[in-house]
């Protein structure tokens, strides 16, 4: 495996994981608490979206993140020649 | 001591004991049957059980090392407490695994050593820096340790009728058996199987509670559901009679937003620097497994603390509701009528009524913000003077009026908790000395049987002085978590970190960012909370307006992470550049290629 390839394997990687702690952030810091207010429109269950992104959404988001970036690298690693 | 609740009550005591017994007496034999089963015959199957752990069972063991007594009893009161405030502890204890999965686990596996010190000790190619890691991990998994042995003994004295020394010594000696015989291969399979037991031990009593209060037998969906005795959500339900009883609301916001951040911040990678955590990761057979199992780890994690705020919510409804049996604007509950289980626990002395004003009924309510009501009709203070958080878990099935089997699987569940977690920071303990000190520092000659024999013989070690230190508690048990949260954001995190996505970082730059991470965060968290935590050592009030930009001691773990970084790098750029073989040595683990070689070392 050429030095360029793993340039590219590790730019792929690092570009997937700042994607997915963007989305980590949103969730949790981001509609779970700062932009809360700006959710506070959206009902859901005698409170609001932000509220239920803090107690429950936050979470799922956190397992769909990590399951997803399990199946892209798997693949990426594939595609690189790099899997065990 | 405080006696058995159930113990006064006639032919129901000797049931509700034998029913303990039994639920307790069965998990312990089991785990005891499996450290038989699972002996350590090499130290890769000590440290490591010899990388062969299946990825969902890794999973489901690092949820019931990570889940401790904290998160099993403590966590659904303290969010029943506040509310949405206490929000932090759901997503920083989950949001941590994000970190784990994405940016440590998969390239420490791949690194295929057995210790967080080795790690940082090779990248780093210094024996200052493992010193430092080795000192940090040993600092943050004793002061964690502590709080395991005594929430294990309180749950022995509570559930088992022994006095808490008792209860200590048989904690002790259940996981000396299991730890010291089969180390890392013994502790997975017990974590796997006392992770079933908290986990129905918890699920349980949600479920019926769910169901009494909403119909739905999901906590989750029931926590957002229609409450059957008002007919609207539940939440606005509890909204509305904590106002009119002069509390906050349940889902507003009553803090401040920047230290709920921070906060959550600081658990997050608090959680993904912790190195009994971070180890778990080293048993499974291949990096793609590693990041597999982070998954699995999350899901099951998920299972409790997404349960966890629905308990709270639904359990302070229900404790209101009995209080004010006729609605909060009717007549108090008279403190004859008060309900078994109210009776059962103020006899712990984690629950306390107090008849101020004489007249017989127990009025609950705000003291700092009385109701027009409170004040019309002359009430002289709130009578439930002390209400313990950590009951509302405990005390559930009674108070939700389940029977006795339930009882005794909470007991299970909080002593599978607490021993869980206790065996996986021994396991962190006993390989930070036995191998990053014996065998990397001390004696580097020490035969492969040798350093086998010291692991053992550090486990038995770290068992004896946990179990001192939890018959003497240092009387900080309170405050050292957040201090273990605050050493693993601000030493271990950043290093580990650095190491994987800077080839560039050097020696001098990690020493220097860990010893400024690590010394900035004890430094604030000492000159609120006092010198080593000793009373009246503080040097300013423990009080937001006296905090730095109203920084709170117990977040102060995400700026000791931003100050290791910072110092980190300016140390980088005026001291020599890493070798080429460590640059080489990055370059390797950063692809999954490979990672069986480097198993022996």
């Amino acid at each position: 495996m050429s030095d360029k390839s793993t340039d590219d394997y590790w730019k792929a990687n690092v570009r997937i994981i700042t994607i997915c702690m963007v989305i980590w952030a949103l969730v949790s810091f981001g509609f779970g608490i700062v932009l809360r207010p700006l959710l506070a429109g959206i009902p859901v269950g005698g409170t609001d979206l932000g509220f239920w992104f803090a107690q429950q959404g936050s979470m799922l988001t956190f397992i769909a993140l990590v399951f997803y970036y399990r199946g892209y690298m798997n693949k990426l690693d594939a595609e690189f020649g790099v899997e065990e | 001591m405080p006696s058995l609740a159930w113990k006064n009550k006639g032919s129901y005591e000797m049931d509700q004991f034998v029913i303990n017994l039994i639920f307790v007496g069965g998990s312990f034999a089991l785990y005891i049957g499996i450290a038989i089963w699972a002996r350590a015959g090499s130290t890769a199957d000590f440290y490591a059980a010899s990388r062969g752990v299946n990825p969902i069972v890794n999973g489901a063991a690092t949820a019931a090392d990570w889940m401790s007594a904290a998160s099993f009893i403590s966590m659904a009161g303290l969010i029943a407490a506040v509310g949405y405030g206490n929000s932090t502890f759901l997503m920083g204890w989950t949001g941590g695994y994000v970190i784990l999965a994405l940016l440590l686990a998969p390239y420490l596996r791949k690194f295929g050593r057995f210790t967080v010190p080795d790690f940082i000790g090779d990248r780093f190619y210094s024996q200052t820096a493992r010193l430092v890691a080795v000192i940090s991990l040993l600092v943050m998994s004793i002061t964690y340790v502590i709080g395991q042995m005594t929430g294990a003994a309180v749950a022995f004295s509570r559930f088992l009728e022994v006095d808490s020394t008792t209860g200590l010594f048989i904690a002790s000696a259940v996981v000396f058996c299991y730890a010291v015989l089969g180390g890392m291969k013994g502790i997975t399979y017990t974590q796997l199987a006392q992770y079933v037991v908290l986990i129905i031990a918890y699920t349980i009593p949600a479920v019926f509670i769910s169901l009494q209060l909403t119909g739905n037998a999901l906590p989750q969906l029931g926590l957002f559901s229609t409450h059957t005795a008002t007919g609207q959500p539940l939440l606005q339900t509890l909204n509305e009679v904590l106002m009119e009883l002069g509390f906050n609301d349940y889902t507003g916001n009553h803090g401040s937003t920047f230290n709920m951040v921070l906060f959550t911040l600081s658990l997050m990678i608090g959680t993904a620097g912790l190195p009994h955590v971070i180890i778990r990761f080293f048993t499974v057979p291949k990096v793609a497994d590693a990041r597999t199992s982070a998954g699995w780890a999350l899901v099951f994690i998920a299972l409790l603390y997404t349960v966890a705020p629905a308990v709270g919510a639904m359990a302070r409804l229900n404790i209101i509701t009995t209080l004010y049996p006729d609605g909060v604007q009717g007549e108090p509950l008279a403190f004859d009528n008060k309900p078994d289980w109210m009776l059962n626990w103020e006899r712990t002395g984690l629950l306390r009524f107090e008849d101020k004003n004489g007249d017989g009924l127990i009025q609950y309510y705000n003291e700092a913000n009385p109701p027009q009501r409170a004040i019309d009709e002359g009430w002289e203070g709130n009578e439930m003077v002390l209400f313990n958080n950590d009951i509302l878990v405990l005390a559930n099935p009674e108070i939700a009026n389940l029977p006795g089997w339930v009882i005794g699987l909470i007991a299970a569940g909080g002593l599978a908790a607490a021993l869980s977690t206790a065996a996986g920071l021994l396991l962190a303990i006993s390989s930070a000395v036995s191998h990053d000190l014996i065998k990397s520092m001390i004696n580097p000659g020490i035969s492969e049987k040798g350093e086998l024999l010291a692991a053992r013989i550090s486990m038995a070690f770290a068992i004896a002085l946990a179990t001192y230190l939890g018959l003497n508690p240092p009387g900080f048990a309170a405050q050292v978590v957040a201090l273990a949260f605050g050493l693993a954001a601000a030493s271990l995190f950043p290093a580990i970190m650095m190491g994987i996505f800077s080839k560039k970082m050097n020696s001098a730059g990690a020493i220097a960012g860990m010893i400024v991470g690590l010394g900035s965060t004890v430094l604030y968290i000492f000159t609120y909370l006092g010198w080593f935590f000793i009373p009246g050592t503080n040097m300013l009030p423990n009080t937001p307006d006296n905090w730095l930009f109203g920084i709170s001691p117990l977040s102060f773990g995400a700026v000791g992470a931003a100050l290791n970084f910072i110092a980190a790098f300016i140390v980088m750029k005026m001291s020599a550049p890493v070798p080429a073989e460590i640059e080489a040595l990055v370059e390797s683990i950063r692809v999954p290629k490979g990672s069986g070689a480097a198993v022996d070392h």
